[in-house]
């Protein structure tokens, strides 16, 4: 059936009819990723001008081409371990929220379970909580539990909306794979956490990496929970910025180096999941 | 797919119950626990009932932010969803140029909040961001910092720039699904764009739209970082947002009764709608499936 409907379509006839389309396409395409980029262009430019330049003449691109800016950061503790502690509480996050988001969500997309659907819901309503609700009661219970200004907190503290993100993902996915899998291993005798581990999650593999890269990215983005739960120890790159620049007023080249290297982790990670970035954000459901 | 009854699952479930328990449900119980309540220091808490409700739901400030709030959902979801369909529509279908626009789409979405703050920030002042330069030399006066309507502008665009290619990446991966032979079907008729748009894609994208609009609403919503690192909230109270509202009573005055009383509020609110959403969206998934 396809044969006949493909050539018929693929002739000659619509090539003509579609060109036109595709270069008003490219004009509203290249206006919008122009619109996208040029802000981000300009903090760039600003990343590699001094000071003087920055507040001087205004000037397209940078006349001095300087790095000092950049070497300000990488070579100040105060600032590179900004980014290495917001890399660690990600990192902690993401391996928790994925670790306990996998069974759960294997149970909702396999069982029918009393009050299924409303923990289902509970869940989903925790990623609608305003994180300002939360800010203040989750100062006091981890200074209360002597957490306050550790990488761990801020982790936990982000699971509240990773967590469910998590599973609601994973579930999408789990729902793709046909249950006589599940049933063909345990006819073979396979225990269910060897099936689980061996044969499920590897047909999976992408619904982890997209569920990890969602994770990752709204952990790395967040920043009034991981200022509020922070101080000196496991202060984020994010809080790292707000005071300086509250603090020195005026360091424009800096800010913007540090801007643009908080831009870079989530550039090199969307690479790899491309593809499946609108299915995520779906939440599995396209 | 047939699901099995199976009231063991709930073992899975456990360790994620327990994990949301104490990162949700212990604080939220906090919060519960000073709206009802009235201090005069020292951590000596006595009974108030429903005085800091009342007082909230009476209050003109918070009226004023919860009016702000919804008018500003609402001007973005109404730019964001059109233009992100209208951008899906546009983009090439596949080939080098379908993963070169999807990775640069998805880029303002891994910038943390801050940043993009920042980035506006910069970008939009008169003597060294770009376009406040360029509106100045071109005779607009244009200054986000004293003037209200500007600084109104400044933050709808922030979000639009922002999240717009979240609505598009959704839609995208929506008109991905439909057959082709829907589309030549169509030709067959000779069907207008309009009635393809209307007649096939648009149902096609339904669902993913729902989610789009659902998730757009929630986070703008809650929104607290971005306008707060472009205006603080000002010029005056003009761009206090329900968030920026709720942290400058928590934590900068320390008005814990009616800053929880307000938290409540606020949530039930997100809730309430979210739920319409999430009701509409699960009747939609089993339509589809029968």
């Amino acid at each position: 059936m396809t044969d006949a409907t493909l050539a018929q379509g693929g002739s000659g006839k619509s090539k003509g009819f579609a060109l036109p389309a595709i270069n008003s396409s490219a004009i509203v395409m290249t206006l919008y990723l122009v619109f996208l980029l040029l802000p981000i262009y300009w903090l760039v430019n600003m990343s590699l001008k001094t000071n003087t330049e920055i507040l001087g003449a205004f000037s397209l691109w940078p006349r001095n081409l300087t790095f000092d800016n950049y070497r300000v950061i990488l070579t100040d503790p105060s600032w590179y371990m900004g980014y290495v502690n917001s890399l660690i509480y990600v990192v902690q996050n993401t391996v928790i929220s994925i670790s306990v988001a996998l069974p759960a969500a294997y149970a909702f997309s396999r069982y029918n379970f009393m009050g299924d659907k409303h923990l289902f819901f509970w869940l989903l309503s925790n990623r609608m909580a305003p994180p300002a609700v939360f800010a203040l009661p989750f100062f006091q219970l981890y200074s209360s539990i002597g957490l306050f200004d550790t990488h761990i907190a801020v982790a936990l503290a982000h699971c509240l909306f990773n967590v469910p993100l998590a599973v609601w993902i994973l579930e999408g996915f789990m729902r793709g794979v046909p249950r006589e899998i599940d049933e063909t291993a345990y006819i073979d005798g396979y225990s269910f956490p060897r099936f689980f581990v061996k044969i499920f999650m590897p047909l999976i593999a992408s619904g982890i990496g997209v569920a990890a890269f969602f994770c990752f990215m709204f952990s790395w983005v967040e920043l009034l929970l991981s200022r509020t739960l922070t101080s000196v120890d496991a202060k984020p790159i994010a809080a790292t910025m707000t005071r300086t620049v509250s603090a020195s007023g005026l360091d424009w080249g800096v800010l913007a180096a540090a801007g643009v290297l908080t831009i870079i982790p989530g550039a090199l990670v969307i690479y790899f999941v491309r593809n499946y970035i609108a299915k995520g954000f779906a939440l599995g459901r396209v | 797919m047939e699901k099995t009854t199976n009231h063991k699952a709930w073992f899975l479930v456990l360790p994620v119950l327990f994990l949301v328990a104490f990162s949700a449900v212990i604080p939220l119980m906090t919060v519960v626990n000073y709206s009802i309540q009235d201090t005069f220091g020292n951590n000596k808490f006595f009974w108030a009932g429903l005085e800091w409700f009342s007082e909230t739901l009476a209050s003109e400030r918070i009226h004023d932010a919860l009016g702000r709030q919804i008018l500003f959902s609402a001007i973005i979801l109404a730019i964001e969803v059109p233009l992100g369909i209208f951008i899906a529509l546009n983009m090439p279908k596949k080939g080098i140029w379908a993963s070169v626009c999807l990775i640069l789409m998805a880029l303002p979405l891994l910038i943390p909040f801050n940043v993009v703050g920042t980035i506006w920030q910069i970008f939009g002042r008169v003597d060294i961001g770009l376009l406040g330069h360029t509106l100045e030399k071109i005779g607009i006066d244009y200054n986000y910092t004293s003037d209200a309507v500007d600084a109104w502008i400044t933050v709808v665009v922030m979000d639009v720039w922002h999240w717009t290619s979240l609505v598009a990446l959704l839609s995208y991966a929506g008109l991905q699904s439909i057959p082709e032979a829907y589309y030549q079907a169509a030709k067959i008729d000779q069907a207008s764009r309009w009635s393809v748009f209307r007649f096939i894609e648009l149902p096609k994208m339904q669902g993913v739209l729902l989610i789009a609009i659902l998730l757009r609403f929630m986070d703008s919503f809650m929104i607290y970082t971005e306008p707060f690192v472009v205006t603080g909230g000002g010029p005056g109270n003009s761009t206090t947002f329900l968030s920026i509202d709720l942290v400058k009573m928590a934590i900068g005055q320390f008005d814990l009764g009616p800053a929880a009383a307000f938290s409540i509020i606020y949530f039930l609110v997100i809730l309430l709608v979210s739920w319409v959403f999430y009701t509409v969206m699960t009747n939609l998934d089993k339509r589809e499936r029968v």
